[in-house]
């Protein structure tokens, strides 16, 4: 799930302070540094992607989000990122809360349920969706909140939330052509700019 | 042992006694005028001296880290870690370990003369704070020619010196490698300790610490210390793992009267028996207090956040899930603090269940996360030597 969400590097300021929430390998938080001058931090808990991190000089601190993270001041960040991430957390609402408490702004993206094509997998099929974005079985998937891009949007209705900006991802035909007319149907990435 | 063990070590290594022969002013307020430190070194300095790695050793280490001496079945106590190809790499760094002063293997402490009395020290040695580790170690460092470490690593203890590093010579190291180790000792943490020095002090051989001065040796009571820092370096899944309830001798048969021995009973008999025929009780008194004085960040506010605003390098802080000595808790506190300062910081929590002393022992993912972290500082300074000689 390695899509380019480059143009971020536009919403985060040069030399800001960033917390990448479930980092990965690093990779992210190794361009932000690279190009923005941020000083960054990632949290990650696979042994592997700390390795990685590590190997990259990417600073990473052993932490599981679904754990608190009281550890990290109100405000002590400029932007807090989570990748591809909110669907594998215990209470995304509260995770959502606590990124902006501890950062002034957030930059999210996940993976759109609303898709058009996990709605055929699932009509047609009656099977639960396994895509390329979503390449798990229900029994072992780490994703165990499935919500749509209209979710999302009442979730930030519904706590306050100011979507600065946002953008959808959508490779292929027709995404490509439809993603901005029908988001919750052909976007099959969102990234949110959020703010308190 | 088999050959390809010590094949794939440092090999065979010797130390060397090295005079300071500068004045050292300690924090408690003795000078002492030179002082002597036995030092093991292992690979080779490059040319421009940026390729050094200073160890810290704990409680009862030493500066045999690494390799093998000759006619030595048992390695250096770090020798898992230190070595060709290893996350401390012989090949690429120049690593120096010393036995601190206060210590008893040789280097100025407790068992050796005080040139002024001429008499063996004894329980007279000044106290120790960790700086005085890191201000002793720092001559050693001038007297070879070193400027600036690649890295300070140490583990428990040798993490307050590579934090202390960090804080009193900002300049003079790039990465400082905190294991297993913490700000400063909890109330449970400094009870363990003088529940041994009281053990110590109980021993009818002590003598108020002139024991050498009577020949005699508080044999027991620094063995029966050992024995409950040892159970407390330790987890209670590892012990069940290695001792259960198995029995030594005895049985529990009806109409059996011969004593029950545990295995774990046996064991720490021996463990305590073989340190206290190996280390000096007032060193044990000492390095304990200096564990219990240790307070990173006692003279900046009490704030660690402000003690790290002085450091100028960069952090690993390293873990272990079963060590409750040193529990991931406070390697955590030291790694928040490090955030809050903006410094340059990674922190893994190794799953392990060897307690504290993990952080000695082989663990293929700390390892990888030491020499990840290791190696790519080797490329650092390997790139700006090859852009100095360009």
């Amino acid at each position: 799930m390695n899509q380019d969400i480059s143009f971020i590097n536009s919403w985060i300021k040069p030399d800001s302070r960033v917390l990448d929430l479930g980092c990965g390998d690093g990779s992210l938080l190794a361009t932000l540094t690279q190009e923005l001058n941020v000083s960054g931090y990632g949290l990650e808990i696979d042994p592997e992607s700390i390795s990685q991190c590590v190997a990259k000089g990417v600073n990473v601190i052993e932490q599981d989000l679904n754990n608190s993270l009281h550890n990290f001041p109100d405000n002590s960040f400029d932007t807090v990122v989570m990748t591809q991430a909110l669907q594998a957390m215990r209470y995304p609402h509260l995770v959502l809360d606590e990124m902006l408490r501890i950062g002034s702004q957030c930059v999210i993206t996940f993976p759109n349920f609303g898709h058009w094509r996990a709605r055929a997998y699932l009509t047609l099929r009656g099977r639960m969706p396994v895509t390329k974005q979503l390449a798990y079985q229900w029994y072992d998937t780490p994703n165990i909140h499935f919500f749509t891009y209209s979710d999302f949007e009442a979730l930030c209705r519904e706590r306050n939330i100011t979507v600065l900006r946002k953008k959808f991802i959508g490779e292929h035909f027709p995404d490509r052509q439809l993603k901005n007319l029908w988001p919750n149907l052909f976007a099959d990435t969102a990234v949110y700019h959020l703010s308190k | 042992m088999s050959l390809d063990k010590r094949e794939n070590s440092v090999g065979t290594v010797s130390a060397e006694k090295i005079l300071i022969d500068k004045p050292l002013t300690l924090a408690c307020g003795v000078v002492l005028p030179s002082h002597e430190l036995m030092v093991e070194t292992y690979g080779t300095l490059n040319a421009d001296n940026s390729n050094a790695i200073l160890i810290c050793h704990a409680l009862s280490g030493n500066h045999h880290a690494a390799g093998y001496y000759e006619d030595d079945e048992k390695p250096g106590w770090w020798d898992s870690y230190i070595g060709p190809g290893k996350p401390m790499d012989t090949n690429r760094f120049f690593i120096v370990s010393l036995t601190n002063i206060g210590s008893c293997f040789g280097s100025t402490g407790p068992t050796t003369i005080n040139p002024q009395t001429g008499k063996i020290w004894g329980a007279d040695f000044p106290a120790l704070r960790a700086r005085d580790w890191v201000e002793s170690q720092k001559l050693l460092m001038e007297q070879l020619g070193i400027d600036c470490w690649a890295a300070v690593i140490g583990g428990s203890l040798g993490g307050m010196q590579a934090m202390r590093w960090a804080l009193e010579y900002p300049d003079k190291l790039a990465n400082s490698i905190v294991i297993a180790s913490s700000m400063k000792l909890s109330a449970q943490n400094i009870a363990f300790n003088e529940i041994a020095r009281r053990a110590i002090k109980s021993d009818p051989d002590f003598h108020d610490g002139h024991y050498l001065h009577k020949n005699t040796l508080p044999k027991h009571g620094l063995a029966l210390a050992r024995m409950i820092g040892h159970v407390t370096y330790l987890s209670d899944e590892l012990m069940g793992q290695k001792f259960g309830r198995e029995l030594r001798s005895g049985t529990f048969l009806q109409g059996e009267a011969a004593p029950i021995e545990f295995q774990i009973e046996s064991y720490l008999n021996y463990q305590g028996d073989k340190f206290s025929s190996g280390f000096d009780a007032n060193s044990y008194i000492l390095i304990t207090k200096m564990l219990d004085y240790f307070d990173l960040s006692r003279e900046y506010q009490n704030n660690a956040v402000e003690a790290f605003n002085h450091a100028n390098c960069d952090f690993l802080v390293v873990s272990f899930s079963s060590d409750w000595r040193f529990s991931p808790e406070r390697s955590r506190e030291i790694t928040d603090a490090l955030i809050g300062a903006g410094k340059n910081v990674s922190y893994a929590e190794i799953e392990s269940d060897l307690g504290h002393d993990a952080f000695l022992l082989p663990n293929p993912r700390y390892e990888k996360v030491l020499g990840n972290y290791l190696s790519r500082v080797a490329d650092k300074f390997e790139a700006e030597s090859k852009g100095a000689a360009k």
